[in-house]
Formats: structure tokens, C-alpha cells, sequence
């Protein structure tokens, strides 16, 4: 496999950057080559983030940020209008998003491969926040196995309870099953 | 030694964890470090280690970093190992004792996450802060990948305790690009870092008649970094000197041994060519920057374009008789460097590479190039951009009047 890249939009507190190790070590496990990394600006709660995973084959060589992007995560469907949200997508783009809208029901400048999950429902009906934020990068990543298939749902559990380690087990077990319910319930538009 | 690469554990971790593997591994008897900002997840995971009882390791907490040097100094001369990393404006706050380090020529090993010095005030990578430490007489090597940063930190050991060497050496790793960016990382077995890295045998001198380690020792005193006015302070400089020569070999056994045990070899130690024999341009640049040109010199070879990478790793000694032999039938060469100079013709990189090829004739237009400066991004396009004014001057002959440019700077 040649280089797959994927780009990571949310809001600070929703857990984009984790989301994007975790995505990461979910690959290492099927033996790729990956790298995880943040956009670090000025974090603080609420503002726009960014995060990035690359994966492939061979050793990445390749060290800067991600701008065409095969995959873009989108945590907060209220970021789809920022330019940098739709920088580099294309009819080939997969554009996994966070919204209880349906694929057909969200436009784009261009078309590319929608697929939606209403993460923010399901962090909340099983308790998944922090200070009152749902955080949903857990959740989404059982969205993004089955919308690319980078990555088996299986090692994307594996990782989740690796990277989520320091967590109480009870806590770790809601984010298990929470990305599992995402990769059941996922809407996919192509 | 077998021919067979030892066993090694796959990691999924960052530069300063990376690191932090090559200090434990290392067996370091001392790390002093200052544990609030501008520190950095090295010395936070090796603390950790300490914590654990992982390591056997004295783990003093200083009050800045100007101590954190001086301690590794003086445990360095008590005859242990140490260790201690720091970045940027922590960096600088220890350029006193980083000269004094070398001078005393104690192999302390220290990691740099390179980080933009402050003026404007910035956190994130460039190479500016470890660049101007290029006098202070230490070994100096820059990684390109977290891997590296493993790789080249265990060898630091090796190669400034070397009995024909005795100096300091840095290794240097990009902030955040590879301080706080995860990869796939191979670490050996604690036991074969172990036999590969040993453990630090003292030099011998005769005192008296007798055989006693060259160490701070109060069964034998001596004296270690005396006074030395203009009686003495030029003859130190120039044994200084000579053993920045003397690394010069070891900085390449090492490489090769280290090819052995790993399968992983960085060129020569020094220089990494990739595609430069019958390259009409070449790029040279040292760091993470390397691995995104390397990235585009890939695609742009198998378009048929004729461009190669040289990546420097070891700065200090620096190569320049095997960069000239590499470089002066190349037509057009650019230096891309993450670091800023003003008020001289180019950046350190540039000044130091087009001194090492003015003996020969014919030899390249040279270009340089400042970029990746407080963080912003170092992208393929920047390499891309670079290869095309490259092979352009290589077709028409004319090189521009000025030779020093700024990539992606908006005027």
C-alpha cells in the first residue's frame, strides 16, 4: 500500500489528537508503518484542531503536515464550512462526519465519499465526556474502519484499550463498545 | 558479531520517548535536568523510568538548566555517565557550560529538541538554537526520524567515550515534527543495548608512579578544568581540536557496528546520498527535512528528472573533504536550512559547505535557502519548488545574482 493519509477537524476537547494515535497504533498492529501527529497551535477548549495519521508499507519518510488528504475526520459537523476543513478534498476523498444528518443531506463544494455517524448521540448515551464535552474520537474511529477499511474494527478495539490504558477499566469498556456501535451504525453515501 | 540483525520490539512512539528508550538502554549513571518548560518529554518518560526503579540512574532536579549542565559536568568528572536534554531558551541558558563541557572534555551526551529561539516568541521547531552552538567544540548530530533519534542516541555514548575522543556530543531532533509526532520505532533488547553500549571505562594516568583513573576522587585528588590564561589556553584549544579529529574515524566504526547489530546504517555516519551520483541538482539538508525530500526526490526521479539528496547528519566534526567529493562534479547544488543568520551571506549550513568545495575546480552553483523557520510547515512543495530553480539554472548556466533565499516568507 502506497501512502494513505488522514486528516483529523475538531474542536479543542473533543479529543482529535488522541483519536489520531490511536488510529495510528491501530495500523501498527496490522504491521504498517504509521505516523500520529497534532497541528499545535494555541490549544484551548472549543477552538478548531487539527490531526493527522499516515500510513503505509514501507518507513514514512515524509515529515509535514497532511494536505491531500484520502481520508478527512470531521468531529464537529459545525467546522464544514472552514477552508482548511475542505482543503484537498476531492470525488475520491472519504469524509467521515459526525452529524445525525444523513450522507445525501450534506453539501460540499466538490463530491466526495460521505459517510455519517451521530457520535455526539452516542457519547452521550453512554456517558463518554469530559467537563461536560462529549468527546467522540473513540467513537469515530469505529467509523472510519468501516468507511475506509484501513483498519480492522479489531485492532482499532485493541488500540483504543491500549491508548486508553490510565483509564478505569469500566470507562475503557464504554469507548470499546461506543466505536463498535459507530462502525455498525455509520450511514454510508457511495 | 553475527551477521543476523538482533531481535528488535516495535514501538509505536515519539522522538522524546524514543530518546528517553536510548538513555535507559544506556545504562546512565547520572541525568540532571530543570522539569518545567522549555523541558521536554525526554527527561518526563526517563523520570518516569527512574520512578518505576527501571533504572538505577541519579535523578537530580536543578534549578534551570545552566545546573542541569553544570551537574552532568561534574558528575561526568566523578567518572559517570550522564545524561540531559533540553530545548530552545533552555538551551541557550546553558551556552556558558556548554563550552566548559568540551573543554574539560567530558563525553556528557545530550538531547536537543530543537526548538526556535525566542524573538518573536515561538515554541516550535527549527534548527537555529543548536546551530549556534556550533563553536562550542561538541560532537553534533541531527536525526531525521524518531528511529534515528534512538539510533543516533545510543551511539553518542559510544562515540564520545571513546578513548580517542573524550567529547560531548548532542544529537539533535526536530521539535514537534519529531518530539511530539508517533512513529514506528525499533528498539533492541535491553541486553544487546547493553553489550553494544558497555559501560564507561575511565581513561588511566600515572600519578606517583601508579596507574588511578583520570576522575574526581578524593583517595587521589586532582585537579579538572584549571585556570589556563595565555600560558596554556591555546594548547587546550588545539588538543580539543585534535580529538574532534580523532572522532572522526570513530563516529564511522560506530555507524558500521551499529549497521551490524540493527541493520540500520546512515551512510558513512556523516553524509547519506540519496540518487547524487549523476544527479544535474542536489539538495542538501539535515534533519526530519531530509525525509520530505527524500520523498520528492523519489517522485521526481521516476518522472526522469535527474535530482539527487545529500543529508548531513553529523555536523561537528564536519565532512567537508567527503561533502567536496560527493558535491563538486554535481552542476547545481541548494542548501535548504532550518536555521537564520542575519547580516551574513547565508546560514551556517551554506557558509560551511560552499567553503568545503572551493578547492575544486570545476565546482557547483551553490543556493541557499532559509525555511521551516518558528514551526512553519516544510512541505514537498518547498523541495519541489527548489529542484525546478535548480534544474533551470542547470539548463540555462545563469545563476541568480544573489544566491541566499527565503521559501514560502511573504514580503
Amino acid at each position: 500500500m502506497n501512502l494513505f493519509e488522514i486528516r483529523f477537524h475538531g474542536r479543542g476537547g473533543q479529543g482529535a489528537v488522541t483519536g489520531a494515535k490511536i488510529l495510528g497504533d491501530a495500523t501498527r498492529l496490522e504491521n504498517k508503518h504509521f505516523q500520529a501527529f497534532a497541528h499545535y497551535g494555541a490549544e484551548r477548549r472549543g477552538a478548531p484542531v487539527m490531526a493527522f495519521t499516515r500510513v503505509a508499507d514501507e518507513t514514512i519518510r515524509i515529515h509535514s503536515y497532511i494536505y491531500d488528504p484520502e481520508t478527512i475526520v470531521i468531529l464537529d459537523e459545525t467546522l464544514l464550512d472552514i477552508p482548511s476543513v475542505q482543503e484537498g478534498m476531492n470525488e475520491d476523498t472519504f469524509v467521515v462526519i459526525n452529524t445525525p444528518q444523513a450522507p445525501q443531506e450534506i453539501k460540499l463544494k466538490v463530491k466526495p465519499k460521505i459517510s455519517t455517524v451521530d457520535a455526539t448521540t452516542i457519547a452521550l448515551d453512554v456517558g463518554i465526556l469530559v467537563a461536560g464535552i462529549a468527546v467522540v474520537n473513540t467513537i469515530m474511529l469505529g467509523a472510519v474502519a468501516r468507511a475506509t477499511s484501513i483498519v480492522t474494527i479489531e485492532s482499532v478495539k485493541k488500540a483504543i484499550r491500549k491508548g486508553l490504558a490510565e483509564l478505569p477499566e469500566k470507562v475503557i469498556e464504554t469507548n470499546v463498545e461506543a466505536a463498535q456501535r459507530a462502525y455498525n451504525e455509520l450511514q454510508i453515501g457511495y | 558479531m553475527s551477521n543476523m540483525p538482533a531481535k528488535q520490539i516495535l514501538m509505536g512512539i515519539n522522538g522524546d520517548e524514543a530518546v528517553a528508550y536510548a538513555a535507559k538502554h544506556a545504562l546512565v549513571d547520572v541525568c540532571a535536568a530543570y522539569p518545567i518548560t522549555p523541558q521536554t518529554i525526554i527527561v518526563e518518560k526517563f523520570a518516569e523510568f527512574v520512578a518505576n526503579g527501571e533504572v538505577e540512574t541519579e535523578f537530580v532536579r536543578v534549578e534551570s538548566e545552566h545546573s542541569a549542565l553544570s551537574a552532568c559536568l561534574g558528575a561526568s568528572a566523578a567518572g559517570a555517565r550522564t545524561f540531559t536534554a533540553s530545548a530552545a531558551n533552555g538551551i541557550e541558558l546553558m551556552h556558558e557550560v556548554i563550552f566548559l563541557t568540551s573543554s574539560i572534555r567530558q563525553p556528557v551526551v545530550m538531547a536537543v529538541a530543537d526548538r526556535s529561539p525566542s524573538g518573536p516568541i515561538n515554541i516550535h521547531g527549527d534548527q537555529t538554537v543548536s546551530l549556534a552552538q556550533r563553536d562550542t567544540g561538541w560532537i553534533m548530530m541531527y536525526c531525521e526520524n524518531s528511529q534515528e533519534a534512538y539510533d543516533s542516541t545510543l551511539q553518542a555514548f559510544r562515540i564520545g567515550e571513546h578513548p580517542d575522543v573524550q567529547l560531548p556530543v548532542m544529537t539533535m531532533l526536530d521539535g514537534f515534527v519529531l518530539t511530539h509526532t508517533l512513529e514506528n520505532v525499533y528498539l533492541l533488547d535491553e541486553t544487546d543495548a547493553h553489550k553494544f553500549v558497555g559501560r564507561r571505562e575511565p581513561m588511566m594516568i600515572t600519578i606517583d608512579g601508579k596507574q588511578v583513573p583520570l576522575k574526581l576522587d578524593p583517595k587521589t585528588p586532582i585537579t579538572i578544568g584549571p585556570l589556563q590564561l595565555f600560558d596554556y589556553y591555546m594548547e587546550s584549544k588545539l588538543q580539543h581540536s585534535e580529538a574532534m579529529e580523532k572522532a572522526r574515524p570513530v563516529i564511522s566504526q560506530i555507524n558500521n557496528e551499529w549497521a551490524e547489530l540493527t541493520g540500520r546504517k546512515y551512510g558513512d555516519g556523516y553524509l547519506q546520498p540519496f540518487k547524487v551520483n549523476d544527479a544535474d541538482a542536489v539538495i542538501v539538508t539535515s534533519g526530519s527535512s531530509a525525509g520530505t525530500a527524500r520523498f520528492v526526490t523519489r517522485q521526481l526521479r521516476a518522472q526522469g528528472k535527474k535530482v539527487g539528496l545529500l543529508k548531513l547528519r553529523t555536523f561537528r566534526p564536519f565532512p567537508d573533504k567527503k561533502l567536496a567529493k560527493l558535491l563538486a562534479d554535481v552542476p547545481v547544488v541548494g542548501i535548504f536550512e532550518r536555521t537564520h543568520t542575519t547580516g551574513s551571506l547565508g546560514g551556517p549550513l551554506f557558509n560551511e559547505i560552499r567553503s568545503a568545495l572551493y578547492d575544486h575546480d570545476p565546482r557547483p552553483i551553490i543556493l541557499g535557502y532559509y525555511g521551516g523557520l518558528g514551526g512553519r510547515d516544510v512541505t514537498p512543495e518547498h523541495f519541489k519548488s527548489i529542484y525546478k530553480e535548480l534544474l533551470k539554472i542547470k539548463d540555462t548556466g545563469k545563476a541568480p545574482r544573489y544566491p541566499i533565499k527565503y521559501i514560502t516568507v511573504r514580503k
